[in-house]
């Protein structure tokens, strides 16, 4: 490298510009070449080159220059090993290659590309995994080992699923272009989806055995706050980022010593995060204020009472009862329902919540879902009849596919036992 | 959503199939074809063969928590042989992927139709309920 290396130190805050810069740098490269894949791999060796060097050498004076540079090498090697074949087979002369100034390349950097990468990563055109991986290499600016090992899988398998996703843009046409307000409106849902759901994925595998080095639910953040600047008028997005921040508040409270799961109601509100929960409250009041109530607010909302409240006795369950009225109505889903049926029992008494989960006996939907079990079990401990919580709550352990919460689920059964033999 | 299919063929005491060759060659290029139709789907997470049951040994803690071993049992009926992990969107095509298994060739290139048991992995819990 030519350029002067300046003697910054590597840290985190390093390593969050180079993420920052990557979707940029795609932006530029892909517009120039027209061709998104072949950009986004380029852009990918760039950026594993970047990881490399930089922390020995120092952050480069101009990073994104360096990078684009980087990528715009290796896609000329790309286009020249694919001239040279197309030479070897037709023994055509080939075109002079156009010289490109990653200087010149530099001004067409574009603000809304990052945006333009998220609408197309999160398309629905891609399979929910797919579009979940992409979007974390192209917009996050991770590596595929970085999410591969995330969702504990090879590297070769995450390559493949990154490599299927382009290959479904591709064949669904989906241009590189900023939707219309209109296009943006019908492709916004899915976008907040599989943000979303890397946000829960990281959540979820904060604990135990899969705990991982890469805090996937730190970069759904990431991503969201991202996304609202580019959007800010959009208060669903507003939403998101208040319900990941004011979830996120409760993380350190959530596990115990061993790892064991604690339930909201049994949990150390000293431990809340409260910077977080500051945030995601100012937040969501913007995002209330600003037109139609959607899903995510709605659910920011509810977590906004229970962080709201000093011990869980203090918890404003009619407000949330309200809440989850109002999210029955926007979203209706069977796991509302569900969940409503606890605030019901707590506002009027567990006899009630039961009678409110009869309606989901006959939901396909839900079936036999050990959930169901597990807040029968709830309800009926809280009824006083432990015979029958046991039963739900050994019936949920049964089926639950998550280790920690099978334990959860087992060690109330057990717990209840003790009491119902004493 | 991650899935084990584990495929429990082998019998006591029943060593290397004594197939022709030309079916044993078509079972093992169905395999590897397998694997790699797995891997190019983004969908593997492992896929291992074991070897014969002649080289089980079942361990027990003994006195002092040494280790006691003792050999296979003639009379146990069924060993696991292989398994895959595979990482799916839905149950359905973690059972689709079964059957692909189920149906590999055996002797006169005539599917096998084995049992393939299809397991869900035990994963991190979901979100908390509010």
């Amino acid at each position: 490298m030519t350029e002067p290396a300046t003697t910054n130190r590597w840290d985190e805050a390093s390593e969050g510009l180079l993420r920052e810069l990557a979707p940029q740098v795609l932006g530029v490269v892909a517009r120039r070449f027209g061709n998104f894949s072949s950009a986004e791999d380029a852009v990918q060796e760039a950026m594993l080159a970047a990881f490399k060097q930089w922390p020995q050498e120092g952050i480069p004076e101009n990073p994104r220059g360096w990078l684009i540079r980087v990528a715009l090498r290796r896609m000329t090697d790309t286009a020249r090993s694919e001239i040279a074949r197309r030479e070897r087979e037709t023994a055509m002369t080939p075109e002079a290659e156009p010289m490109i100034e990653p200087a010149e390349m530099e001004m067409d950097m574009d603000p809304e590309d990052t945006l333009v990468l998220l609408f197309m990563c999160c398309h629905p055109a891609l399979s929910m995994p797919s579009a979940i991986a992409l979007t974390l290499r192209a917009v996050g600016g991770l590596t595929t080992a970085e999410i591969a090992n995330a969702f504990l899988v090879p590297e070769a398998t995450m390559a493949q699923r990154i490599s299927r996703a382009k290959q479904s843009i591709k064949a669904s046409k989906v241009p590189f272009r900023l939707p219309n307000p209109q296009e943006r409106r019908e492709l916004l849902p899915a976008v907040l989806h599989v943000l979303y759901l890397i946000f829960s994925e990281g959540y979820l595998s904060s604990i135990g055995a899969h705990l991982q080095r890469l805090d996937l639910a730190r970069e759904a953040i990431r991503l969201t706050r991202g996304a609202r600047a580019l959007l800010p008028e959009d208060a669903e997005i507003a939403g998101l980022l208040a319900l990941m921040l004011l979830t996120d508040a409760r993380r350190n409270a959530r596990t115990g010593l061993s790892e064991e799961l604690i339930p909201l109601d049994k949990q150390d509100r000293s431990l809340w995060d409260r910077a977080e929960i500051a945030e995601g409250k100012d937040l969501l009041t913007l995002a209330l204020s600003q037109g139609t109530v959607g899903l995510y607010q709605l659910q920011a909302a509810i977590s906004a009472v229970h962080d709201e409240a000093t011990r869980a006795d203090d918890t404003d369950w009619p407000q949330i009862l309200a809440l989850y009225e109002l999210l029955q109505r926007v979203a209706p889903s069977p796991m509302v329902t569900l969940n409503q049926a606890i605030a019901v029992a707590m506002v009027h008494g567990p006899a009630r919540g039961l009678e409110h989960l009869q309606t989901l006996d006959r939901d396909e939907r839900l079936g036999s879902h050990y959930r169901l079990d597990a807040v029968r079990g709830h309800l009926f401990e809280k009824l006083g009849d432990l015979e029958k919580a046991i039963q739900h709550y050994r019936a949920a352990a049964a089926r639950t596919t998550s280790l920690p919460e099978q334990n959860y689920l087992m060690m109330q059964a057990a717990r209840l036992a003790n009491l119902h033999g004493a | 959503m991650k899935y084990i299919l584990m495929m429990n063929t082998m019998r006591a005491g029943a060593g290397v199939p004594t197939w022709p060759q030309a079916d044993l060659q078509a079972h093992i290029a169905f395999m590897r074809g397998l694997n790699r139709d797995l891997k190019e789907s983004g969908e593997l997470v492992s896929a291992e063969g074991l070897s014969f049951p002649d080289q089980a040994h079942l361990v027990r803690a003994g006195k002092d928590g040494a280790p006691a071993t003792d050999g296979v049992f003639p009379e146990s009926k069924e060993f696991l042989a292989g398994f895959w992990i595979v990482d799916v969107d839905t149950p359905e095509r973690a059972y689709a992927i079964a059957a692909g298994v189920s149906a590999a060739p055996g002797p006169g290139g005539k599917p096998l139709n084995m049992p393939i048991e299809v397991r869900p992995v035990m994963s991190a819990p979901p979100p908390e309920m509010l």
